[in-house]
């Protein structure tokens, strides 16, 4: 299976536009254009606004990156600051 | 200046150890090994605070899926899903599993404030309990991250104004594993699970409370099928109001051995003698003069089953059953073997509360010596004595005096009021009881020794015979008291 067949849908949850989301949805961004141009979708949840939202998903932390599509639900929590580890944590093989 | 506030966490004893409950809005640390009763606290502290006081509690679990808990505590009654359904109780199950967590760079524990603070608004909230807290730290890896936040988490929840109760597993040489006492610091409270003598019990301690006076002993306590009972506290202090009030023992003539009016109310008895010297029979009287003034009793039966002590005292004339279909007698038969002694304790003051009796009747008490120490008996009968003496309850105790060398009459024997002594008492080629008063306080009584008979009307006690040729007793005693009619009707005849 190639991945470019595969479609990656990513959730971010953040609390407010605090300095450590604004990082992570930064991070996301730049690593998704530079390896799934094209076969992502990230949303992001603030849950400010959306509370209630917290406990489906199993946040306790902030951020969490989750990754929903494809199964099985992984989670990263942080800035994303290291690009090993969050390519490593969502499964995505780097484009060289 | 305003004292510290509590909330009242309707555990049995547990307001009463703590002088209150637990501190108003403040979090309390309940630490313990595994299996010692920390969730169930946890869990019936929000319950209680639910259905009692009308607080709605907020249960945060690190543990336990929200599903097992409801399924785990249905047993002791308590209806979570009904009370979420009401708005009285938030489950929340937070899920940490660390396969499938990565962590790269700065996080905070935000998301769970947020939940939280959402649980805690959406039902009005004002308790919480995070069970286990500590999960956390298996799940995550950044401990600094992770004890920054939790102090955070407690001064959050301060600042809420909830009544918190945070629980910690026991870690070695410490009270918890990570030091969550550190963070709370207001109260502490121990759990234990021990075995002695192959006989299981739970204590609990308070280690710390600030600003509030608190128990400092290790008190026993047990899990049933209503939840959690710490066991009575009973006061050291020896400031309780008495009456002077009598009841009578059941017996005419032993009544008249106390001045012609019995026992005092809320006095403790103990009937000692070797064995089968009728202090079954005592006891036994004891228990039906109470149900005939329409008092009711409660007999514990350590020996024999209830059938058999009925039996039985009808062969002497007493029907002890009609008390027990009135309602008025309530026996209760177990081996002191099945559990420990504070268990015994518990369960005993557990029954005494619920069936609210005038007299108990404990026979007998010498084999509790099989389960403790002579003087954890000794600790066990004291706190039952003044359990019931400030509830006015009059206890009758028996004891087999065996003549061995562990003396449990004579070691109880100070705790009591009153001690009556049945002996053997063999002359003449037999065998006769006899009994006399080794004390009595506050109350003139009889020095004699009587003899006891159990016929099958019942029991008396006859004045033995003092003449000439000594102390007679038995038969020997009725042939002399027949003589003496004999003589005096003949007299009588002469005179004519």
């Amino acid at each position: 299976m190639s991945k470019e067949e595969k479609k990656w849908e990513l959730r971010l949850y953040v609390a407010g536009k605090t300095p450590k989301s604004i990082t992570a949805l930064n991070n996301l961004q730049k690593y998704c254009e530079t390896h799934l141009k094209g076969q992502y979708k990230i949303e992001v949840i603030d849950l400010l606004l959306q509370p209630q939202l917290a406990e489906g998903d199993q946040i306790f932390a902030i951020p969490t990156l989750v990754r929903k599509v494809p199964e099985p639900i992984r989670k990263i929590i942080g800035d994303l600051s290291n690009e090993e580890k969050v390519l490593v944590g969502l499964n995505i093989r780097p484009v060289k | 200046m305003k004292s510290l506030s509590k909330v009242k966490t309707g555990i049995n004893g547990l307001d009463e150890i703590t002088e209150g409950g637990l501190p108003q809005g403040r979090p309390t640390l309940i630490c313990g090994g595994p299996g010692c009763g920390k969730t169930l606290m946890a869990i019936e502290f929000i319950v209680k605070g639910a259905t009692l006081y009308n607080e709605p509690g907020v249960f945060m679990a690190f543990e336990e899926k929200t599903e097992e808990l409801t399924a785990n505590v249905t047993s002791l009654g308590f209806d979570l899903e009904k009370l979420q359904k009401n708005k009285k109780l938030r489950l929340d199950y937070v899920h940490i599993d660390r396969s499938e967590i990565e962590e790269t760079g700065e996080y905070d524990l935000n998301g769970l404030f947020i939940r939280l603070e959402h649980a805690i608004n959406s039902i009005g909230a004002k308790r919480v309990v995070l069970d286990t807290i500590e999960n956390l730290f298996a799940g995550l890896t950044n401990q600094g991250i992770l004890r920054a936040e939790l102090r955070r988490l407690f001064q959050w929840l301060k600042d809420k104004g909830v009544t918190a109760i945070i629980t910690g597993e026991q870690g070695e040489g410490k009270l918890t594993r990570h030091g969550l006492e550190e963070y709370v610091s207001d109260c502490v409270i121990l759990l234990d699970h021990r075995i002695i003598n192959q006989i299981s019990t739970r204590r609990l301690r308070i280690i710390k409370y600030r600003g509030s006076v608190h128990g400092t002993n290790e008190y026993p306590f047990l899990i049933d099928e209503e939840g959690i009972t710490i066991l009575p506290v009973t006061s050291l202090k020896l400031d309780k109001d008495v009456g002077s009030q009598r009841v009578s023992t059941g017996i005419a003539s032993l009544d008249e051995m106390f001045g012609g009016k019995g026992f005092y109310r809320g006095s403790s008895i103990l009937v000692s003698g070797s064995a089968g010297t009728g202090k079954t029979s005592i006891a036994a009287f004891f228990a039906n003069a109470s149900c005939l003034r329409k008092e009711k009793c409660m007999f514990f039966a350590f020996e024999e089953s209830p059938q058999q002590i009925i039996r039985n005292m009808r062969s002497i004339g007493l029907d002890l059953n009609q008390h027990v279909n009135k309602g008025l007698l309530e026996f209760h038969s177990f081996r002191p073997g099945l559990y420990g002694l504070e268990m015994h304790l518990a369960n005993m003051y557990k029954l005494i509360k619920k069936f609210k009796p005038k007299a108990v009747v404990l026979d007998p008490i010498t084999n509790f010596v099989s389960v403790g120490l002579l003087t954890e008996v000794n600790a066990m009968l004291l706190r039952l004595i003044d359990y019931l003496q400030s509830e006015e309850i009059t206890l009758m105790l028996t004891a087999l005096n065996s003549g061995g060398t562990d003396h449990i009459d004579e070691n109880v024997s100070s705790l009591v009021d009153a001690w009556l002594l049945v002996r053997d008492v063999e002359l003449n080629g037999e065998r006769n009881r006899a009994l006399y008063i080794m004390k009595s306080r506050g109350m003139k009584h009889s020095k004699e020794v009587r003899e006891f008979v159990i016929g099958s009307k019942g029991v008396e006690l006859i004045d033995v015979y003092r003449g000439p040729e000594g102390i007679l007793i038995g038969s020997a005693r009725e042939a002399k008291e027949k003589e003496t009619l004999r003589i005096k009707n003949n007299g009588r005849k002469h005179s004519r």
